[in-house]
């Protein structure tokens, strides 16, 4: 009889864990020292589509209370349900960093990630960083505002791509521009690329685009704008409570 | 065993001891295994979502309109002619509710506007998965009864892919993944025939090697075997990862083979490079050779065209007199090259090829020292060629190109997850797979022959996306669905300006009649646009026309014959059936009209945002300088122009700006006006 049910726990056993094929997720490293500060080296604020891999990666430095680099500290990410780390924690290198490699979920949007250390008191340090997914529609914006828009109002200049913008009278608003931007409605913004400044008593120097854009594609460039605006866009009407 | 014994036969006395007491016992047992299909309904899945969803919506302001909306029970999207059947929408049930875009908990989640609608396509048209499953598990993973699991959304462009043959604006990632496929050669070793008939077309023209002894030493092809991304960062040849002994055999074979090109191979005079030491430099500037080739810079960034080959450490590959003779007429090398023929004096060619020559790595072939080869080692080397396929991307004297090298590709974005190989620790997908594969094929197995590439993340993930759109439902979609790539044009140019524009490879940046590059201006209706005495001096000297571009026409040097021949040609057959040519006169405007259209340009239309007419206030550096249209353009080019520009040029950036015919006419007389200083041209 004992024999027997040890035999089928056992077989409960092996079967429990046949029907797991999850493997337990590999325990993250001992940090062998501890900072007091985390900072962004570089990776935040980029644009990328949603699902894909961000182009550059998220690099993060842990630094000590007199602001110097500290090696082996342990830093872990965390994010959105759906953003995937690669490596999601790790100690940091000599120069006290921790890069890794972000894949945005499946949603447009400002996707906040964070990324925590322990000090030695134990207390969690964070860091948060935004980026932001294109949708399919954004995605159609971003493109049209590269052959129409960007020359003008992105100031950036490189030398495959000079910027016309310090060539204006009149300064076009970067498309980041919140603080302008998002006090401007959809139907306002809409006129504004059909019509041209000039048709809303703004500067002639926007020629209108309705002739040359369908109504689509100016939805497309109004939504990549919105979705790349600094402070974020927050959409007006009516806010429902949600339960 | 004894003491159990008891128990048990106690409970049975207790259940079944009597008929009455059995019967009663049955009874219950069938009533309770009865009520089990109609609780299985009560408790699915799905109702408990459609539950959840009409919760959450009853306090909302919306409430009455998503009421109405809403039904209830399993919901069904049948598209017979693509053998669809989905009931996503069960549970995602606010999927069409617009007002539904704050709404961030899923499964109710409004979809993201595309230029589809759900009910006319279905949900795994895109995103795969089973439609016909009800429970959360079955249609969105792979289980024992489905292999189909949900495409994740890094991928999901490829599903455009299975309907749309061309490139769309909205599938950046899917376009630059089919651009890899034939950029990168793929198709030279994996047959990929597409759905409307014609096999996918390799886009990249890896050079022959018939005459390669001619053009470079084995101590190069050696090196470039071993590693071809040590000699270029740029270079698009794979890394066959060959033991020193199989590169030394291959170079070995590779320069035996080699035969000594017949025709105007004899060797530049010698003539004396410049004395000046930037003349070099300068020539490569002015030629605009960085145009098309490029050169790793000191930071480590490759800066230029990637239309020719890299060109960091040519002095480590070239032999001067190949180069030479190369920079005096390409085509004698290779009659099909991008690269034009540049009328380059003898002078110039010592010049040009002396300052090409210094650009070598002192450390690249240093450490390669080869004994003269044997026969067995040719032997050996010419099994491997044909063992590697070196042919089927490489013209090689006596080794043919293999038919069928590597596995066909035509439907790999639906190949069973159960015939697939995976490595110990991959998730078991086929996108995963792909992409392991894409990443590292000789992980998949030593004996693999698939060369690794130098992929980015991001090009691997473009190459998978484009690889699963080589679906079963793209192959066997009905014709009336799907949306053609535009035709590849074979256009010829014909007769003695065809040669011409052959010799020139004009094509390679300039588009005309729908093929060639995106580079430079499309030509095809140059004849209706320019003035011949304009266009007669652009060839003989161009000067820029964009000031803020650094990729220009260059200058090719060519005979006063040849340019007369070639603005001819271009006056009378590049000419659009849109507009006769001498519909408005080329000058004589009354100075009234010119002012209106002085008045117009700079306040009610502000061209100088783009434009500069007057280089003293004007800056806009959009589109072409003004300053002298009226010598360069036609007046009723100017004039159809503004009335449409995407009419003449689909595509082109200048807004439509719906002139009415009175404005349009005084902007063409005040840039017609506008002839230039003298002497200035």
């Amino acid at each position: 009889m004992k024999i027997r049910v040890l035999d089928i726990l056992v077989l409960a056993v092996l079967t429990f864990n046949m029907g797991c094929s999850h493997q337990p997720a590999p325990a993250a490293p001992k940090p062998t020292a501890f900072g007091a500060a985390l900072v962004e080296s570089s990776g935040g604020k980029q644009i990328g589509a949603v699902g894909a891999a961000l182009s550059q990666p998220v690099v993060v430095q842990v630094n000590d209370d007199q602001g110097n680099a500290v090696p082996g500290a342990l830093v872990e990410f965390s994010a959105p349900a759906g953003v995937a780390f690669d490596p999601g924690s790790g100690l940091t290198d000599s120069g006290g960093q921790l890069t890794t490699t972000v894949a945005l979920a499946g949603m447009a949007g400002i996707y906040e990630l964070t990324a925590s250390t322990l000090t030695k008191a134990g207390k969690k340090v964070e860091l948060k960083l935004q980026e932001i997914a294109l949708g399919y529609q954004q995605q159609v914006g971003s493109q049209i505002n590269d052959k129409y828009c960007a020359r003008c109002h992105d100031p950036e200049s490189t030398p495959e791509r000079v910027s016309n913008y310090d060539n204006l009278e009149t300064k076009p608003h970067p498309f980041t521009e919140g603080d302008t931007l998002n006090k401007m409605s959809d139907a306002d913004l809409t006129a504004i690329i059909a019509h041209g400044g000039a048709a809303l008593n703004k500067s002639a120097l926007m020629p209108p685009y309705g002739y040359t854009l369908s109504k689509a594609e100016i939805a497309a460039v109004i939504s990549y704008i919105r979705l790349v605006s600094d402070p974020p866009y927050q959409a007006s009407g009516t806010v429902y409570a949600q339960k | 065993m004894q003491p159990a014994k008891n128990p048990l036969a106690s409970l049975w006395r207790a259940l079944f001891g009597d008929p009455v007491r059995a019967f009663g016992v049955v009874s219950l047992v069938l009533l309770m295994s009865l009520a089990i299909a109609p609780a299985k309904h009560h408790f699915s899945e799905w109702r408990h979502y459609q539950k959840q969803y009409l919760a959450l919506i009853r306090n909302r302001g919306d409430a009455v309109t998503l009421q109405r909306h809403f039904e209830g029970g399993i919901q069904q999207i049948w598209l017979p002619e693509l053998g669809v059947v989905d009931r996503c929408t069960t549970c995602h049930v606010g999927i069409k509710e617009p007002s539904l875009a704050d709404l961030t908990t899923q499964p109710f989640h409004r979809h993201p506007i595309i230029p589809h609608r759900v009910d006319q396509f279905g949900c795994v048209m895109c995103h795969r998965g089973q439609g016909a499953a009800t429970t959360v598990e079955e249609a969105h993973r792979s289980t024992l009864a489905w292999e189909q699991p949900l495409l994740p959304a890094r991928y999901i462009e490829s599903s455009c892919g299975q309907c749309h043959r061309g490139p769309l604006t909205g599938t950046p990632q899917l376009n630059l993944g089919r651009q890899l496929l034939s950029r990168y050669g793929c198709v030279h070793c994996h047959t990929i025939k597409l759905p409307d008939g014609g096999p996918m077309r390799a886009a990249d023209d890896p050079p022959g090697l018939l005459h390669i002894a001619d053009k470079t030493s084995r101590e190069w092809i050696y090196a470039w075997l071993k590693d071809p991304q040590a000699y270029a960062v740029s270079a698009t040849m794979p890394n066959f990862k060959l033991s020193d002994a199989d590169a030394r055999d291959i170079s070995a074979f590779l320069i035996a083979s080699s035969t000594p090109l017949n025709g105007d191979t004899a060797p530049v005079p010698p003539a004396k490079a410049s004395p000046d030491p930037t003349a070099g430099a300068s020539l490569y500037g002015e030629s605009f050779c960085a145009s098309c080739h490029a050169v790793q810079n000191a930071a480590g960034n490759v800066v230029g065209g990637d239309i020719g080959p890299e060109l960091t450490r040519i002095g480590n590959k070239v032999k001067p007199e190949w180069l030479q003779v190369w920079l005096r007429n390409p085509r004698i090398y290779d009659s099909g090259t991008a690269m034009p023929h540049y009328r380059f004096t003898d002078q110039q060619i010592a010049t040009l090829s002396g300052f090409l020559l210094t650009k070598a790595d002192s450390d690249l072939l240093t450490n390669v020292h080869l004994d003269p080869a044997t026969p067995e080692q040719i032997a050996h080397g010419k099994t491997l060629a044909t063992e590697y396929g070196c042919a089927s991307c490489h013209e090689i004297n006596g080794v043919k190109k293999p038919e069928n090298f590597a596995p066909e590709l035509t439907r790999i974005g639906s190949k069973p997850v159960t015939q697939l190989v995976f490595l110990p620790g991959m998730q078991h997908t086929l996108p995963d797979y792909i992409a392991g594969k894409i990443r590292q094929p000789r992980s998949f197995g030593s004996a693999l022959k698939m060369p690794q590439f130098g992929f980015n993340p991001a090009q691997v993930d473009a190459l998978t996306t484009a690889l699963l759109s080589l679906s079963d439902r793209s192959q066997n979609l009905p014709p009336a669905l799907a949306v053609a790539a535009p035709p590849a044009s074979t256009y010829q140019p014909a007769g003695k300006a065809g040669q011409l524009i052959a010799d020139l490879a004009c094509f390679s940046c300039h588009t005309i009649n729908g093929r060639g590059g995106d580079m430079a201006p499309d030509l095809t209706w140059e004849g209706s646009s320019v003035q011949r005495q304009w266009l007669k001096d652009f060839l003989k000297n161009p000067n820029t026309l964009r000031p803020a571009l650094i990729r220009r026409m260059p200058r090719f040097n060519l005979s006063d014959n040849d340019i007369n021949e070639l603005t001819d040609y271009i006056m009378t057959v590049y000419q659009t059936p849109a507009f006769d040519r001498d519909a408005m006169p080329p000058g004589g405007y009354a100075p009234a009209q010119v002012e209106q259209g002085r008045q117009l340009f700079y306040s009610k239309y502000a061209c100088q945002s783009c434009h500069i007419v007057d280089t003293k206030t004007d800056k806009g550096y959009i589109g072409p300088t003004l300053t002298q249209v009226g010598s360069r353009l036609n007046a009723a080019w100017i004039y159809y122009w503004l009335k449409n520009p995407q009419a003449l040029r689909p595509g082109t950036t200048e807004p439509n700006r719906n002139l009415s015919d009175e404005d349009a006419r005084s902007l063409t007389a005040f840039l017609m006006a506008q002839k230039g200083k003298e002497g200035s041209k």
